[in-house]
């Protein structure tokens, strides 16, 4: 029981996180309730449908699918989250203006909140298949227990998402934005460079310096910290240069696109 | 455009894959690897060969070296590794971690 409840407490924290991350971003926005709780609800269905045609995926491409497949959800991830921070950058200023004013929610006429809503899906499809997989492979081993595994993972995963979503909400309304931005951004190019760790090790992209450190003594890939740091900021305890590529073209795209739009709102 | 082009043309050569990497191969049955120790040249890149002959998916993964794949039940599939310096480097089946284990040893 516990060793099905470690797997899918790992798999969905990396999803609870990048939900708080979002649902923190969204703050304030009408009906974000609904945006949130349809994306988990698309993701599940997602993963299930992943999942089960995990066979065809892994056939694909000369053996390459599964790779091209992470990667193309993470890039997609990669552009609505920078989509919508550039859409932050020339509206916050305003969002949190009237937030402040109305002390409720706002409703924001062109909003990236469905863009959101997908990032969400994604992020929850994308780990979801996984614990989908392994809970298949567990029941056919028979082993027990699984419900009560499965129940403590998914309980534990959400419970550190809902705790990281509290702490957001206490940053004060006149930083709120400028920090979940801020977050949105690492979050990204986190995403960009798992996505190139995948690209490298289908051989579809050269690493460019396979491993340019090692800190794994200092703080693993699968600790605790290690993984949260992986999801919030794309910590790597072993990364290759053309990760370093992927994260610094996202921070840059998104830091230099922030700073016209918001240029173009003043 | 035109620079562009020539431009991504010039980078190519940077992009030359590694279809002549050695490939090895790794079975895993009853979530056992086979071998559990695998010896691999060190300072290229390698190919691995997963096969799965159990009926129930895996996950191969490491702590030491990046690697993530999931192999589906009774089939195979291939990711690419390495470099690596010589040393011991331990590598899991993420969804049978009990017994699913082995290193591979560089040298």
């Amino acid at each position: 029981m516990w060793a099905v409840a470690l797997l899918v407490f790992r798999e969905v924290l990396e999803a609870a996180l990048i939900v708080s991350v979002v649902a923190a971003a969204t703050r304030g926005v009408s009906r974000r309730g609904w945006f949130v709780g349809g994306g988990i609800t698309l993701g599940v269905c997602g993963a299930l449908l992943v999942a089960l045609s995990a066979d065809l995926l892994a056939a694909a491409f000369s053996g390459a699918g599964q790779e091209l497949f992470n990667a193309a959800v993470l890039l997609a991830a990669v552009l609505m989250i920078g989509w919508h921070v550039l859409w932050m950058s020339s509206h916050g200023r305003e969002l949190s203006r009237q937030m402040r004013e109305l002390g409720s929610a706002v409703h924001s006429g062109a909003s990236s909140l469905g863009l959101l809503l997908a990032v969400v899906a994604l992020a929850v499809l994308r780990e979801g298949s996984e614990v989908v997989l392994f809970l298949y492979g567990m029941r056919a081993g028979g082993a027990e227990h699984l419900v009560a595994g499965l129940a403590i993972g998914v309980v534990a995963g959400a419970a550190l998402g809902f705790a990281l979503y509290a702490g957001l909400l206490r940053i004060p309304m006149r930083h709120f934005f400028g920090v979940t931005n801020a977050m949105l951004v690492l979050l990204a190019a986190g995403l960009a460079s798992t996505a190139a760790r995948y690209l490298i090790q289908a051989d579809l992209l050269p690493a460019w310096g396979n491993q340019l450190w090692d800190s794994s003594w200092l703080l693993g890939n699968r600790s605790l910290l290690g993984q949260t740091a992986h999801v919030l900021v794309g910590y790597d305890a072993q990364p290759a240069g053309m990760q370093m590529v992927f994260y610094a073209l996202t921070l840059l795209a998104l830091w230099a696109g922030a700073r016209l739009g918001t240029g173009r709102a003043r | 455009m035109k620079h562009l082009l020539l431009a991504l043309a010039m980078l190519l050569p940077l992009l030359a894959s590694a279809t002549d990497a050695p490939s090895y191969t790794l079975t895993l049955k009853d979530h056992r690897y086979q071998p559990s120790e695998l010896r691999v040249p060190a300072g290229t890149r390698v190919k691995l060969e997963l096969v799965n002959r159990d009926s129930s998916p895996e996950e191969f993964e490491s702590d030491d070296f990046p690697a993530e794949k999931i192999v589906m039940p009774n089939s195979s599939t291939s990711l690419f590794i390495g470099p690596f310096k010589p040393g011991r480097y331990r590598f899991y089946g993420d969804f049978h971690q009990p017994t699913a284990q082995g290193v591979l040893i560089v040298e």
